[in-house]
């Protein structure tokens, strides 16, 4: 197990690599730079910045004194807000996303998983067309139209939560941005465990459980529920990516102070460090979750530790 | 002899879309203590059905009929957590592929420990000593290496060695064994029987094995039933059976068996196939592929009779069977 959970670690490390190249040079294959404003700078100005950036130099170079810098943890300088580093920027924003997106995870999580097990149980009963319908609508209702049928109908008619805006510490302000990151998610999630429970409690290996009676709470919570979470968990890396992108777009509409503006104007500015410093950072963050969802795995499935 | 288990006018029936099916009808028998019981009978017979409802383990569209009576209990209809009070501790079932029979995600000792501490009220420890202590006695080498395994780190013939040591745990008066050894091979065929048979006897476990292999039912059964259609056609001691067959069916069922004295050039199937269980036949289910069928046959049921010495049978005709005349 502790063999498996290094080999992991391991193996994501050409992975960053790979990634980090792959961002560099696709940004770079995007028209314009970040001085290209809609009014001309004088020519030698523009030499001295380019020069200053190091943007005169060939792009492989360029590539090398960057990747040189990264790995002594330094993402550089903003481009275009130049009293600021990309690391004081990302330390600006990226630490409310990160909580906001977390806690809509695991909110989302343990709602999807809690849903799907009563769905599975209550197989084609009540309990399970209405929890159904629910997933339904969580799945397909977009997450700004929902976001804004929230703040109408909690924030503003019925005056429970703020509408938006941001007090440090208030858990009032997060309800409703986490509320609507975290349906999707749950929806999701919801849908893979209900089908997978429906499958375990269908399997022989539940029936010889059954056959020893060992009353039904036993079942669910020694022999059924490890194996259905299987799929469940593999789709917990990715599901996390998205709630992480997704934030971006609540964050707007709710008026939160997270890094989505930023990056949003990073990308549209060329504001090349910026940009690759958002990117990485998520990155990390995307292969840290899959690599805990893989050793969570080896856990869950003996079969696995020995591949 | 004492009775262990007695089955009166149990029914299976399933409903399914818009239609019933009776899977198993007006079953009668009786299970002496430290018996062993073969129930034959082709694919879709009942034979599996009609144990799998006296163990509460029918499909949800399934329901049962009749009575089942373990003592003074009724097994059928029971609710599942009445049910489990007797469920592998007094009546325990071993199922045909122990390759899915086994959780994969849990070790070999959890598996049998719970049994223990659920039913006996073992601690932990106590229950991985017995644990231990039963896998030896089914034959497993190393039991303290095998009981911290994973299923899938077991052969099949291990696996059904375990799924008869968790069976066994609690010396239950009734195991019944769903064609435990049609999943293995030829030659851990033979040591499971061994097994089966020694184990039963030490414990005074009265045996049912579900099985089409008659070659099974030679080996350890002292009684016999042959189902076909959902009904017992045939009861009896497994000597008089095998060399005095009384239904068409039996004959038939015996004259498919591959005989290594014989020789015979050819096998001698019985001919068409089993009914399906929505459309039987009118009077005898078995008429279609019956060579002694008559006008009756076509008409009524006939219905299980004595046939003298404790034997019974389904069946009208009532002259010489002989060997070739099954068509």
């Amino acid at each position: 197990m502790f063999g498996y959970a290094i080999r992991r670690v391991l193996s994501a490390l050409p992975v960053v690599l790979i990634a980090v190249t792959a961002c560099f040079f696709i940004l770079r294959l995007a028209p314009g730079g970040p001085f290209d404003g809609e009014r001309a700078l004088p020519p030698e100005t523009l030499a001295n910045l380019r020069a200053h950036y190091n943007l005169d130099l060939p792009l492989i170079q360029q590539y090398g004194i960057y990747v040189g810098r990264l790995l002594q943890g330094d993402f550089g300088p903003s481009m275009v807000y130049n009293d600021f580093t990309v690391a004081q920027m990302l330390w600006i924003g990226l630490p409310f996303t990160l909580m906001l997106g977390f806690t809509a995870f695991v909110v989302g999580t343990v709602a999807g998983l809690v849903a799907g097990s009563l769905s599975a149980v209550n197989q084609n009963k009540l309990p399970d067309y209405v929890l159904v319908m629910l997933v339904m609508v969580g799945l397909v209702v977009p997450n700004f139209l929902m976001a804004s049928i929230l703040q109408l109908v909690f924030g503003v008619y019925l005056d429970w939560f703020p509408a938006g805006g941001w007090k440090p510490g208030s858990l009032q302000h997060l309800v409703l941005p986490v509320i609507v990151l975290a349906l999707p998610h749950a929806g999701r999630t919801a849908r893979l465990m209900r089908g997978s429970m429906i499958e375990v409690l269908g399997t022989n290996y539940v029936r010889t459980a059954r056959s020893k009676g060992l009353g039904t709470r036993l079942i669910l919570a020694r022999h059924a529920i490890k194996p259905a979470l299987l799929p469940v968990v593999s789709y917990l890396g990715p599901g996390l990516s998205y709630l992480l992108t997704g934030s971006l777009v609540v964050e707007q509409v709710f008026a939160l102070p997270g890094i989505g503006k930023y990056f949003i104007s990073a990308a549209l500015n060329r504001d090349y460090g910026l940009v690759l410093g958002t990117t990485i950072l998520y990155m990390l963050i995307i292969l840290a979750v899959n690599l805990l969802v893989d050793i969570l795995y080896a856990w869950l499935d003996p079969k696995v530790r020995y591949d | 002899m004492k009775q262990v288990l007695s089955v009166e006018d149990m029914s299976v029936t399933f409903a399914l879309h818009e239609s019933e099916v009776h899977a198993v009808r007006e079953m009668n028998f009786t299970l002496a203590e430290g018996e062993t019981l073969a129930v034959v009978g082709e694919s879709g017979s009942g034979k599996s059905q009609a144990f799998l409802a006296i163990m509460g383990l029918l499909a949800k569209n399934g329901t049962a009929g009749g009575r089942a009576m373990m003592g003074d209990i009724n097994l059928i209809g029971m609710a599942p957590s009445q049910l489990d009070l007797y469920r592998g501790k007094d009546i325990a079932m071993i199922f045909q592929d122990p390759m899915t029979s086994l959780n994969p995600t849990l070790k070999v000792k959890t598996q049998l420990g719970e049994v223990l501490v659920k039913h006996r009220g073992f601690d932990k420890q106590a229950a991985l000593k017995t644990a231990i202590e039963m896998l030896e006695r089914v034959g497993i080498p190393e039991p303290v290496k095998r009981a911290n395994a994973y299923p899938h780190e077991l052969s099949g013939g291990m696996r059904q060695r375990v799924m008869i040591a968790m069976a066994l745990l609690c010396q239950p008066k009734i195991l019944i064994a769903d064609e435990p050894t049609t999943a293995l091979d030829v030659t851990v065929q033979a040591q499971m029987l061994d097994l089966f048979k020694t184990l039963t006897q030490d414990f005074g476990t009265s045996l049912v094995l579900i099985t089409h292999d008659l070659g099974v039912v030679a080996g350890v059964a002292d009684r016999m039933m042959v189902m076909y259609g959902g009904r017992a056609v045939e009861k009896g001691r497994v000597d008089d059976l095998f060399y005095d067959p009384r239904h068409p069916y039996t004959l038939g069922l015996l004259h498919s068996t591959p005989h290594i004295a014989k020789r015979a050039a050819r096998l001698d199937p019985i001919q068409g196939l089993p009914p399906s269980l929505e459309h039987l036949p009118k009077g005898c289910s078995f008429n279609p592929r019956c060579a002694f069928a008559f006008d009756r046959c076509l008409e009524q049921r006939p219905p299980l009779t004595d046939a003298g010495d404790g034997r019974q049978k389904a069946c009208f005709y009532e002259g010489p069977m002989a060997y070739g005349q099954v068509a």
